[in-house]
């Protein structure tokens, strides 16, 4: 019912801003919003960045600052690069750097940025019948599953998570089948949520689970890295502008707009200070001392590899 | 964008009004026009699109039962075999033909009410024009012959049989709209299950908000969302079966 509580907060919170700002004239407002003021922004993303409720906590910002509306759907990873590839939207958020650089490479999507990062943690039963508590190798924990044939519920839906997956159980030389694997096809939430009617183990991002956490009997058997665990298990966020070259219909100004944003130094905090159950669930990435230039360009990039 | 935001508040507020008596635990999503915004977009989306169903499914209906063409069989089959049409496959074929890369790309119909209307309106058509054709067929020629006999035009004839048949056709737009209504995938594949950060509904409906919920594991909301959606189809079947008992008495 959180979700729900905020939704409330938010929308009194809305009321008040927008009764305060309602004796000016609309669309006028915004001098900064460059034009854009009345448009609305289609966002394809992940579905851990809406049902944790990010999205809904750092939007009215940005809405309220250019005087637009941004429109968020949620579709997993592969999905939302789907519709981008499409030119169904005009900016996608999603979390799978392998998927991101194809999508960058094939000229759909510009101006690339890392956005932020929290990380992916192996839940289970507190029985933990295949013994993994505490391991500190992802891999290694993944080829005791294997071995002890627990039952393991695999998102199977092309989602970051899902691909994170499978990338661990090659590192891990296992080739996961049989009854004990079930791939489920579904969001992260349900696959929890099937987990936990199960008894069973699961790759889930750190921000699901902890908004989930108070609903189901799983624990957190391996950390990812924010809590000292394997680098492996880094879950990091990009978002790009879907190109104009592309597709003539994206609109730019407004995800350039929408990017620059949600790089801020504002946003960034916005994004820091947003909690669930009193625990951060994601870690910004976007202003940093670092320069980095590997987040512009697809990894393993190079000059003389221009055509695909 | 700014003719919904105006009218979405109104319909809110008139919905809470009549819900705000429930528990206290399903009282708060109500509060903020959030479930009520759902029922808006849910029962506008459905309506529209059995309401177009409807104007063409009728005189398809017709014209398939009065006259004798060849290949008549061929299009009741056709019309048959559409009942039973899955939807995520008309969500999908809606999906490529409102995609940036399809026919009606240009018109930016993707994730809109209006691209939920046409999904809904392909689902709805074959069950109003099957079941319509069944009301219509069924009516006793002598009926027809009568009103022939009494000059009647091949207008006055159909009109004589649609009020003849007219609680069959009632029961098909009612099949039409409880198939539109309860229909999950394809108005999640076109529509996008798009809510404002305030919360309020875009293209967002009762069904695509339980999925949502129960992937989130918000079971108690999924629930009380079920139970809207029950009452509001059965408040719906209720007030079309009144309105034919009205019409019988008035006879």
């Amino acid at each position: 019912m959180s979700i729900q509580r905020r939704r409330f907060l938010q929308a009194l919170s809305v009321g008040a801003v927008a009764s305060i700002a309602g004796c000016q004239a609309p669309g006028q407002t915004s001098a900064d919003g460059a034009g854009v003021a009345g448009e609305t922004l289609t966002l394809t993303t992940t579905t851990s960045t809406y049902d944790t409720g990010l999205l809904d906590a750092i939007h009215p910002q940005f809405e309220e600052m250019y005087g637009v509306t941004v429109d968020a759907v949620a579709q997993g990873t592969g999905a939302a690069l789907e519709s981008a590839r499409n030119g169904d939207s005009d900016v996608v958020m999603v979390h799978a750097r392998g998927l991101e650089d194809e999508f960058m490479r094939n000229g759909y999507g510009i101006n690339r940025r890392n956005l932020m990062f929290n990380d992916f943690v192996i839940v289970g039963p507190e029985s933990d019948p295949a013994g993994i508590q505490g391991m500190d190798s992802a891999t290694d924990a993944l080829t005791a599953i294997a071995d002890a044939q627990a039952t393991f519920v695999s998102r199977g839906d092309n989602s970051g998570t899902h691909t994170k997956e499978l990338n661990l159980w090659e590192a891990a030389g296992t080739d996961p089948g049989g009854d004990w694997y079930q791939e489920t096809g579904t969001g992260m939430g349900e696959a929890l949520n099937i987990a936990n009617q199960q008894g069973a183990y699961t790759l889930s991002d750190r921000g699901t689970f902890i908004s989930q956490r108070s609903e189901i009997d799983l624990t957190i058997l391996v950390q990812g890295p924010i809590e000292g665990g394997p680098e492996i298990l880094a879950n990091p966020y990009g978002i790009m502008a879907v190109n104009p070259g592309v597709h003539d219909n994206a609109n730019y100004d407004l995800a350039m707009a929408y990017i620059g944003w949600i790089t801020s130094p504002q946003a960034q905090e916005a994004i820091a200070e947003y909690q669930v159950n009193d625990e951060q669930l994601f870690f910004p990435e976007a202003v940093s001392e670092d320069p980095n230039f590997q987040q512009y360009v697809p990894e393993g990039w190079s000059s003389d590899d221009s055509e695909e | 964008m700014t003719a919904g935001h105006t009218v979405l508040p109104a319909v809110a507020g008139s919905v809470s009004v009549g819900i705000s008596s429930l528990p206290a635990v399903v009282d708060l999503p109500f509060r903020d026009g959030y479930v009520s915004s759902i029922i808006f977009v849910s029962l506008y989306v459905s309506l529209v699109a059995v309401t177009l169903s409807t104007l063409v499914s009728v005189p398809i209906a017709l014209l398939t039962g009065f006259t004798d063409f060849p290949g008549k069989r061929l299009v009741k089959s056709i019309i048959n075999t559409g009942m039973g049409f899955p939807s995520v496959v008309v969500g999908l074929l809606v999906l490529f033909a409102v995609s940036n890369q399809g026919p009606l790309g240009s018109l930016e119909l993707i994730f809109t009410r209006e691209a939920m209307i046409m999904s809904q309106f392909v689902l709805a058509t074959p069950p109003i024009t099957a079941i319509t054709l069944a009301a219509i067929t069924g009516v006793g020629d002598d009926v027809r012959d009568a009103a022939r006999v009494l000059g009647g035009t091949r207008l006055d004839v159909a009109l004589v049989v649609i009020k003849e048949a007219r609680y069959g056709i009632a029961t098909a737009i009612l099949a039409g709209f409880g198939r539109a209504i309860s229909e999950v995938g394809s108005v999640l594949i076109v529509g996008g299950n798009i809510t404002s950060s305030d919360g309020v509904s875009k293209t967002r409906t009762l069904t695509t908000a339980i999925q949502l919920e129960a992937r989130q594991g918000q079971y108690e909301t999924a629930m009380v969302l079920g139970a809207v959606l029950v009452g509001l189809v059965l408040t719906v079947n209720a007030i079309v079966v009144r309105l034919g008992d009205t019409g019988a008495m008035n006879r």
